[in-house]
């Protein structure tokens, strides 16, 4: 292959339909407040880790709904699950139970069927 | 002698001023241009917000419309218009003179013309409809796309000719939020393995019982919204449609095949509503909806002594209201002919 | 897809376009990419056609290289575009047209600039004549060399000789077309069919018997830009366009691309070789590319002109197979044999400078 001195840029679209569920599907299942959502972001503003890391819980959600999972992750470990989220969130969504239950399903082995 | 006043247009405002104005003894000439009355709830199933049938409340208007001296003149517009020193002027296209002692405009509203935002395809694609069009498939039963197959993945855009420069309607419509998530409700009841998308720029739940809506679409339903307005959508092969919207909230542009396309269209001006202002002198604004002389404690009356507006020729508003608006140009009325005529 | 609906936008971006008397202006590059192809335009337009399409030889390029290049201001630009028009003026005509898409997008944008700044175009007229003396008028019509093309589609159709029609199974060719994007995205109203449903090469290519694609990433740049292609490690981002264009198309198998800009089909026609080294995927039928003509080049094809003359040898992707297809006689041999054209090889305007 010849070198032309540059390499064919990666496309950085959400591609919806190839995207995996399986992270977002579990955490549906398992707290049905997840769906109350609505990415206002007062979690993320109160947010210990926030302040000092890039962890955002409102960020986190949209990836986890849109299948982003390799993106999730590392974040994951940011979280101190003080709750500070859950006490200000105007929807009533159980903040920190997503986080548990994301790390849970990351540690499914393998494709997590409803 | 009784008071004669004249109502243009027989839609929710025109039926409710109608009954109300009969029912304190004065006259009524209610002049539409369809053949039947009812305006744009004929279009619709179910109401936002408690989805209960449009025809319930069609039953309640022509019921205020039944017992009383109400004269309909339907397939009849209004060609000449003008005031005189006591009274006004109309002549009809069928060439009946009438006057009136005072004048009610009730010309209500009409949907945007989508096929004028040509990049989503309306008109062209074969599987982008409008929210009126939805409308029409429940009332048949029947959500198919043009093949006869059912959606599987359906896409609603917020926002198509409202909110928006390019095609000089600056407004919020202020409905199509709700009727939105109205929609998704429906579809996900109709269409149980179906997935719905709402692309908004903003949730705009300004109603009783909206924002309980919009929970209900999310909890209930598993509605999915996704905050981005969509730029352009293109045909596939598949002859479904690709959309390209930015997921703002994540902060990417998402790009997702939808076999169905739903575009809520706005509220404008109604063209009728347009031609009685040429005809009348009635100041518009630039929203090109009729102005009222004052936003809080006048919004019946017009720039014209004796002429009052009901309804959507006004701004866009819901049925409740539509009714309420109706119901206080009936007060306005009734105040201004007893006031210049005693 | 409802071909009704495009037609009710067609009808509504309709443009003036004149009828003769043609200042032509050439492209920077073109003539390096595609050597063929501005001078078919000048054969059609001056021998089938018998129009006046005058040349000046004193006219430079527009500068809009270096104007989207970052390197000319846009006053400069003004200046520079000033002198086109005084040439133009100086020679006796008014109708302007562009053989660069970068061209007519930078002129639209000028006279646009002109109409609502007046007080700008005062100053241009005073820098161009402190820097040469010279007196411009503004052109009474703009129109790009594929708008004339399109113009004259239907006399072109009616004197030729072959149509993109595939000559074993009689069906028309798969046509996709590409637009370059300054001809419409930034000015609707200046283009053929608007910027959504462009119509200037659609027209072109249903009056010659062939068949558009509509493909989701019609609309999509092809990545050249200037600004960033000039630097050799950014031009993984222009090819990233390329490509998102070819993934999209290649499941309609088209027979060809048509472009009307000088920069989209030579990233088209050599990206694919690019695409090919780096990834092995070739997006055309049989192993082959996807060939990418302009549309001076497929005017010249159904009219009857030598590819050769065309300089169809010097494309990247070979376009053999869709002159098989279309049934075009051409000789294997000839293909890298040059010939001088004599009556082309003398400029018929020179002028004493």
């Amino acid at each position: 292959m010849n070198k032309f001195g540059f390499t064919i840029s990666q496309g950085r679209q959400i591609d919806y339909e190839s995207n995996s569920r399986r992270i977002a599907d579990y955490i549906y299942d398992n707290e049905p407040s997840f769906r109350l959502c609505i990415e206002c972001g007062a979690c993320s503003a109160t947010c210990t880790a926030g302040n000092f890391t890039s962890f955002s819980l409102r960020e986190l959600n949209i990836l986890i709904k849109r299948g982003e999972n390799d993106q999730v992750y590392q974040s994951l470990k940011k979280c101190m699950l003080c709750g500070k989220c859950s006490l200000v969130c105007p929807r009533g969504v159980n903040t920190r139970n997503i986080i548990i239950l994301a790390k849970k399903a990351f540690q499914l082995s393998d494709e997590y069927t409803v | 002698m009784k008071k004669h006043v004249v109502v243009i247009g027989g839609g929710v405002a025109g039926l409710e001023v109608a009954g109300q104005l009969s029912r304190v003894g004065i006259d009524v000439s209610l002049i539409e241009k369809e053949s039947a009355t009812g305006g744009n709830i004929n279009n619709w199933f179910r109401l936002f917000p408690d989805r209960r049938r449009s025809s319930e409340v069609k039953e309640y208007l022509d019921g205020m419309n039944m017992n009383h001296d109400i004269r309909l003149h339907t397939n009849t517009t209004i060609e000449k218009f003008f005031r005189n020193r006591n009274n006004f002027s109309i002549t009809t296209n069928a060439g009946k003179e009438m006057t009136a002692d005072a004048v009610i405009i009730a010309t209500g509203f009409d949907l945007f013309k989508s096929a004028r935002k040509e990049e989503y395809g309306y008109g062209i694609y074969d599987n982008v409809i409008t929210s009126a069009d939805l409308e029409k498939m429940f009332t048949e039963g029947k959500i198919a796309l043009t093949d006869g197959t059912a959606p599987d993945t359906i896409g609603i855009i917020h926002c198509v000719g409202s909110r928006d420069e390019k095609v000089g309607n600056f407004y919020c419509s202020k409905l199509c939020c709700v009727t939105a998530v109205k929609q998704a409700i429906e579809i996900r009841e109709f269409l149980p393995d179906s997935k719905v998308f709402c692309f908004y720029m903003d949730m705009r739940m300004g109603g009783a019982l909206y924002e309980e809506l919009y929970r209900e679409a999310q909890e209930k339903w598993g509605v999915n919204f996704i905050r981005g307005k969509v730029s352009e959508a293109s045909e596939t092969i598949e002859n479904g449609l690709l959309i390209k919207v930015e997921d703002t909230l994540a902060g990417r542009p998402l790009k997702m095949k939808l076999d169905l396309l739903v575009l809520m269209a706005g509220m404008e001006m109604s063209e009728g509503g347009k031609k009685i202002a040429r005809l009348g002198g009635l100041n518009t604004g630039e929203n090109k909806f009729f102005v009222a002389t004052d936003s809080h404690y006048g919004s019946n009356r017009s720039n014209i002594e004796g002429v009052f507006y009901a309804g959507t020729c006004t701004a866009p508003m819901n049925i409740t209201e539509t009714i309420s608006h109706a119901r206080s140009a009936v007060v306005e009325v009734v105040d201004y002919l007893k006031i210049a005529k005693s | 897809m409802n071909p009704e609906g495009k037609k009710a936008i067609w009808s509504e971006y309709q443009k003036e376009i004149a009828d003769d008397k043609f200042f032509y202006v050439r492209s920077c590059i073109r003539q390096n990419f595609f050597p063929g192809s501005e001078v078919a335009f000048l054969r059609i337009m001056r021998d089938v056609l018998k129009k006046d399409v005058f040349e000046h030889p004193c006219h430079t390029t527009c500068s809009g290289i270096g104007y989207h290049g970052d390197v000319v201001p846009v006053e400069t630009a003004m200046t520079v575009v000033a002198r086109q028009f005084a040439l133009m003026t100086e020679a006796g005509y008014s109708n302007y047209v562009p053989s660069c898409i970068t061209s007519f997008g930078l002129y639209t944008e000028i006279l646009d600039t002109w109409h609502h700044f007046p007080q700008v175009e005062e100053k241009v007229r005073k820098q161009l004549r402190k820097a040469t003396g010279r007196e411009f008028e503004k052109p009474k019509n703009l129109a790009h060399a594929s708008d004339v093309i399109y113009k004259f589609r239907k006399e072109i159709a009616a004197k030729a000789k072959y149509k993109l029609v595939n000559k074993e199974t009689g069906e028309p060719l798969k046509v996709v077309d590409h637009i370059g994007c300054h001809y419409a995205k930034m000015f609707p109203s200046k283009g053929v069919g608007g910027a959504e449903y462009p119509y200037v090469l659609t027209g072109m290519v249903e009056e010659w018997g062939g068949q558009i694609i509509d493909y989701p990433e019609r609309r999509h740049c092809c990545g050249f830009g200037f600004r960033q292609y000039l630097v050799q490690a950014n031009r993984g981002f222009s090819i990233a366009c390329s490509k998102e264009k070819f993934e999209s198309m290649e499941p309609y198998k088209p027979d060809m691309i048509i472009t009307n800009c000088p920069g989209c089909p030579m990233f088209l026609d050599r990206w694919q070789y690019v695409i090919n080294e780096m990834e092995g995927k070739k997006y055309g039928q049989n192993g082959e590319g996807i060939p990418v003509f302009t549309y001076e080049e497929v005017a010249g094809l159904v009219l009857g002109f030598d590819p050769w003359d065309l300089g169809l040898q010097m494309h990247q992707i070979d376009c053999e197979p869709v002159l098989n297809k279309i049934g075009i006689e051409y000789s294997k041999e000839d293909k890298y044999n040059l010939k001088v054209i004599p009556s082309y090889s003398r400029s018929r305007n020179l002028v004493n400078v």
